[in-house]
């Protein structure tokens, strides 16, 4: 079966960020950015299930600028078979991504779609499930352990109170959670290999979608800074504190 | 100009993170409808019925609703959306789950996980872990948001508002609950607990964590744990606090064995009164902590507990 995994270029996520002085958005100039960590397991996902003989052909998807085809890259290099660089930079919200993403599943009839449950820039956990319901598929969304079998996926899922186990008829969406699996390093042979795989590129226009603006960033601030408090030198004197200086218990 | 809350429950129970979206929903200043979706789960209906400032119930009791499952109850809610201007509901596991399968029927964005109410059309939310705040506005005429319930305080239970029952059912032929296993216990849920006590990698294994039992029932505390020990197998994940666990606000937070990673930060700084206890004095955590003890936890823990 073919499945679809898409990855989302992101600022690595050991780069402590800035925002800009003047408060438009969070700087991203000579920031280094890498594979959304959730999409990499969501590639690494897939490439176990290509390696148990259950996937035959992974396909992985980018929405950005032409610099994602780095991430796109890398995802070859883990195992991915071909990749689709759908490229657009304006109005790439949650909605406008999974309406391209939409179309791209219609073109290549994957079996099973699997994405990062969320982007570590925006956090907005919103594009599987949107990608789900626009394809009118069922759903399962955080991840801790995916298995496939004839036609359905059951999947265990990391809910408030502990796990929740579905079984989903396919063609279905799955997004990752973190603990699903460890992904793993790309080999430098495959990092070579990697770059002879096919990697398509098509536009919006390509795909016949018009994408309009839904939401509109007004400012981006710093929070509020906490600071370091006293050190207390026993339990008796934090005990102390907590009655009587924070009235806290 | 409405809204509609979706009410987060098991059946049973009205989860109080429902008190929090409330509250959240009455700074938009319009009349609040709570949606409970379920099966057999009229007692949800009375107790969301008593939440202050709601006027009306909606009641949507099928079975078919058993589990809450996406694929149908979003289609309920996008279906019921069409008479208000808001579609609100907690920043839980549930509420991410549905929510932007709703939005995306409607055609409009999602707002996630607010943490103010600027205007009747601007939020503001966390982005990058927490690490900036992003105000935001939405150009829908449709608003689909989720709430961080830790940002808002609970709304009251002195409320009278109308039951209603909606006898619209859409089935679910795409997907099937299977299993489920819920931590019981005895003490407060995480989020919703006013002292937590969170143990990390400092703790060696799961069964150090008693030492941590024994000092929360004496406080009436929760426990949590960091990502790092839930990774390390210590204990299981619905105790995570942190970016991707659960975001905490507690009156009192007291964080031991806790380096203080920036993703476990994320879940717990905006906590009223941090205590971190750890060998390390370097440790992170310390530089948010307002009272910091530096020594071996497990001399502390027996201490902490016969002092209380």
């Amino acid at each position: 079966m073919k499945v679809l995994v898409t990855v989302k270029r992101v600022i690595d996520y050991n780069v402590k960020i800035r925002v800009k002085p003047d408060g438009s958005d969070v700087d991203l100039t000579n920031v280094k950015m890498a594979v959304n960590p959730f999409c990499e397991i969501a590639v690494e996902e897939a490439v176990r299930l290509k390696e148990k003989g259950i996937a035959s052909e992974i396909v992985v998807v980018s929405v950005g600028g032409s610099e994602a085809q780095e991430q796109l890259r890398t995802a070859l290099a883990l195992g991915a078979d071909r990749a689709i660089l759908v490229e657009s930079t304006a109005n790439t919200e949650s909605l406008n991504v999974a309406k391209l993403l939409a179309k791209v599943v219609e073109q290549e009839q994957p079996s099973l779609v699997i994405m990062g449950k969320q982007a570590i820039d925006s956090d907005n956990n919103q594009t599987g499930q949107m990608l789900a319901a626009l394809c009118d598929m069922p759903q399962a969304t955080f991840a801790s352990e995916v298995s496939v079998a004839d036609n359905s996926v059951t999947v265990t899922r990391e809910i408030d109170g502990g796990l929740q186990t579905l079984s989903l008829q396919l063609p279905a969406i799955v997004t990752t959670d973190l603990r699903l699996n460890e992904p793993r390093y790309a080999s430098l042979p495959n990092i070579m290999k990697a770059k002879c795989k096919p990697l398509a590129t098509v536009t919006p226009d390509d795909l016949g979608v018009t994408l309009s603006a839904h939401t509109q960033l007004l400012g981006v601030n710093p929070p509020p800074q906490r600071s370091a408090g006293v050190k207390v030198k026993s339990v008796a004197e934090l005990v102390d504190k907590l009655k009587n200086e924070a009235k806290v218990i | 100009m409405a809204i509609l809350v979706i009410a987060e429950h098991d059946n049973q129970q009205l989860k109080p993170a429902t008190l929090n979206t409330v509250n959240a929903a009455s700074q938009l200043n319009q009349p609040i409808s709570i949606l409970v979706i379920g099966s057999d789960c009229q007692a949800v209906a009375e107790q969301a019925s008593a939440v202050s400032g709601v006027d009306t119930v909606l009641v949507a009791d099928n079975a078919a609703y058993q589990h809450q499952l996406a694929e149908n109850t979003a289609k309920l809610i996008a279906e019921l959306a069409s008479d208000f201007d808001y579609v609100i509901a907690a920043g839980t596991t549930t509420g991410k789950n549905t929510l932007p399968r709703v939005a995306a029927l409607l055609d409009v964005a999602q707002i996630s996980d607010i943490v103010a109410v600027k205007s009747a059309d601007t939020f503001v939310r966390p982005i990058y872990a927490g690490n900036a705040l992003a105000t935001i506005q939405s150009l829908d005429s449709k608003k689909v948001i989720t709430v961080r319930t830790s940002a808002f305080d609970a709304a009251g239970t002195d409320g009278s508002a109308t039951i209603t029952p909606c006898g619209l059912v859409h089935a679910n032929a795409q997907s099937e609950f299977v299993s489920e296993e819920l931590a019981v216990s005895e003490r407060p849920e995480l989020t919703a607990a006013s002292v937590i006590i969170s143990g990390g990698r400092g703790m060696g294994n799961g069964e150090n964590f008693s030492l941590l039992e024994k000092v929360a029932d004496k406080l009436g505390a929760a426990v949590g744990a960091s990502r790092a020990a839930v990774d390390a197998g210590f204990v299981p994940n619905d105790m995570q606090v942190g970016q991707t666990g659960k975001i905490v606000a507690p009156d009192l937070y007291i964080a031991v064995g806790i380096s203080g990673a920036i993703q476990h930060q994320a879940g717990m700084k905006d906590s009223k009164v941090i205590v971190a206890i750890n060998k390390d004095e370097e440790a992170p955590i310390f530089q948010i902590a307002d009272y910091g003890l530096v020594a071996d936890l497990f001399e502390v823990l027996p201490e902490l507990e016969s002092l209380l």
